[in-house]
């Protein structure tokens, strides 16, 4: 039987504890969220001792299905004052499931200033007092570690801008070429900031393994399963050739692409910063066009970016970084968008957060339009040395509108909205506007169907379907966020009918269970019931599933769309 | 008649980023997909004008064509 890990910090003791019956059937985004809604009190500052940070691999991880390797993290949010929910590749969800281990639960508030590791194996959780490196950023971090325990060990950590405990903090997570990948948004980072861990090392010398309770039926299933994935044309090759980038084009053209702070939805310089110059480019210097986020993954979507001298840059180079410095803060130059990555990856702090707040920041007058260079001087000599300033954009798009007296401040919840433009592509911004999560467009990816035509097709510009459509895959969502799967497994489960069937029958042949589709469907919709009525205790109402009102004022080129759903029409997606 | 044509990701190996054809009159998204070598099946997604267009939509003067392979992100 897995087992639950908890730490205290503000006794400091560590105790494991055998995983309740009731929560035996739950991992990844089911756990955190269920055990966050029952052991968090809604009301409590989310730095204060009260707040829990929950790690947990997912169902599935750890075994040999494909893609399957996802860490969930959970808090209550001090970005969004609401629950929190985000998953990540790396390494450490197939350790901890290896361990045995359900879930990492860290719990209360040192009383002193020290700083401290944990150290994770096959014998528990212990806590170390960490000296050397604190005031380090993440790269340091992972080499310092690696130089300790090898490069096999594990490791979740924060940067400086977790110890600053600012709110577009987050968490990173080791990833198999030894760089890292981003428990990204939310601000989890400050959470565990304010807990004084600094990093978390897994060994997984001795760990005793994942034991399938029907390991033929689901070696069959996990065939089905990859076959699936390699098939369909979106996961099998548009994915793993161009990566998340190619989307600029894609939005570009839709007329979706938010543009200079949401004022435009097309860009002039999109051609500089596209998928299909990326790939140009990145195969020029000798990168790596296919990379993938954790071992097991046959989608590959990411990649490697080198410079002009072909030496390494960044990775995890995604679409929703790239248009938030590129389109929406008007930088047409690839290489500073790169370099940005890679110090706010270093920094600690969510790379869609920061963009969106850097787009609210020029439109304030902070720095010019399209200025990169100033937005890497920011990085490296504001936020990287705590100054006012760059607290203030570290803190996300919210913070740096109300310092600044700025109306136009794309946020729900006070989370930055990302790279789509919910006035021409409608579905997207129902899933904004309702998310538990705050914007979130992972939270119900309805660009699937809005735009790409994976899933049939929802003509983005009308109402008509958009409230249905974002429920459907919201609660699918939250089922896959479950199982410790990559939410890009939805191309193929929208589109191949072998494939959800082929995901739950891994599922049962894992755990000896027999859930069928309509469990699942209804796990998604518990998860999302117990998120949303924790944030309704925390003093959130439906006024807050609501988009900003410039987008229903301010019409978006080219098709001069609007924001013009109801409030009845919205608060309609919460009928299931 | 005119139509700017732009093609995407590896539609445009061997063609062409963005090209501005001249067709008959009266021709649908179809013909010009044919007249570059490409099938229906190779589509994705198709759009003039910036909206999602069906193959069989006839084609105005001026009218912008832009064909998409199924890719996707996110």
């Amino acid at each position: 039987m897995d087992r639950i890990l908890r730490v205290n910090l503000t006794d400091l003791t560590t105790r494991t504890e055998e995983t309740p019956a009731a929560w035996a059937g739950l991992g990844g985004r089911a756990l955190t969220s269920t055990l966050v809604a029952k052991e968090v009190p809604p009301a409590c500052h989310p730095l204060g001792p009260n707040n829990k940070l929950v790690f947990a691999p997912g169902l599935l991880s750890g075994t040999s299905a494909s893609n399957s390797g996802r860490l969930s993290c959970g808090a209550k949010s001090p970005l969004t004052g609401g629950i929190k929910e985000s998953n990540v590749g790396g390494t450490a969800a197939q350790m901890f499931a290896r361990l045995g281990i359900k879930a990492l639960v860290i719990e209360g508030l040192p009383k002193g200033d020290a700083w401290y590791g944990l150290r994770v194996t096959k014998d528990g959780v212990a806590i170390q007092e960490e000296r050397e490196l604190i005031g380090r950023n993440n790269f340091a971090v992972l080499e310092a570690i690696e130089g300790r325990l090898g490069k096999k060990a594990g490791v979740i950590c924060i940067g400086t801008a977790g110890e600053m405990r600012v709110t577009a903090a987050n968490i990173s997570v080791r990833d198999p070429s030894g760089k890292l990948r981003s428990h990204g948004r939310g601000g989890l980072g400050a959470v565990m900031g304010s807990k004084r861990i600094k990093f978390i090392t897994i060994e997984d010398e001795g760990a005793p393994g994942i034991q399938l309770a029907d390991p033929e039926k689901f070696k069959a299933a996990s065939r089905v399963f990859t076959k699936a994935l390699m098939d369909h044309p979106v996961s099998g090759t548009g994915l793993p050739t161009y990566g998340t980038n190619v989307l600029v084009n894609i939005l570009h053209e839709a007329g979706g692409l938010p543009t200079r702070n949401f004022t435009s939805g097309r860009f002039d310089g999109h051609d500089a910063i596209c998928g299909e110059t990326m790939h140009d480019t990145i195969v020029a210097r000798g990168g790596k066009p296919r990379h993938g986020c954790h071992a097991g993954c046959v989608i590959q979507c990411s990649q490697v970016y080198n410079d002009a001298g072909g030496n390494y840059l960044t990775s995890g180079f995604e679409y929703e970084t790239i248009w938030g410095l590129g389109a929406n803060c008007t930088i047409t130059d690839l290489d500073d968008i790169a370099t940005a990555d890679s110090l706010m990856d270093d920094l600690g702090i969510d790379s869609i957060e920061t963009a969106v707040a850097f787009g609210v920041a020029m439109e304030a007058g902070i720095l010019p339009w399209g200025d990169g260079k100033e937005v890497l001087r920011i990085l490296r000599e504001e936020v990287g040395r705590g100054t006012a300033l760059g607290r203030v954009i570290a803190s996300g798009a919210g913070a740096v509108g109300r310092t600044y007296g700025i109306t136009r401040v794309p946020v729900v919840k006070n989370q930055g909205i990302p790279a789509y433009d919910p006035r021409s592509v409608k579905g997207i911004g129902i899933t904004y506007a309702t998310s538990t999560m705050g914007a979130d467009h992972t939270a119900g990816y309805t660009i699937a169907t809005n735009i790409l035509n994976v899933g049939g097709q929802v003509d983005p510009l009308r109402k008509d379907g958009q409230v249905e459509l974002s429920r459907n895959l919201q609660i699918a969502t939250a089922a896959i966020d479950s199982t410790g799967m990559c939410i890009f497994i939805a191309f193929p489960a929208l589109d191949v009918p072998e494939c959800l069937p082929a995901l739950i029958d891994m599922i049962n042949a894992r755990f000896g269970a027999e859930l069928t589709g309509d469990d699942v469907a209804a796990l998604g919709k518990t998860v999302l019931k117990t998120e949303r009525a924790f944030n309704m205790a925390a003093g959130m109402t439906p006024v807050h599933d609501r988009l900003p009102e410039f987008f229903r004022t301010d019409p978006v080129a080219p098709h001069d769309a609007v924001w013009d759903f109801t409030d009845e029409e919205v608060d309609a997606f919460w009928n299931f | 008649m005119v139509i700017t044509v732009k093609l995407f990701a590896h539609f445009r190996h061997g063609r062409f980023k963005e090209a501005e054809k001249a067709f008959p009159e009266g021709v649908d998204c179809l013909h010009v997909i044919h007249s570059l070598d490409f099938t229906a099946r190779d589509m994705g997604i198709v759009m003039v004008n910036g909206l999602h267009a069906a193959l069989d939509r006839t084609l105005q003067d001026r009218d912008t064509l832009a064909l998409f392979p199924l890719v996707g992100g996110g």
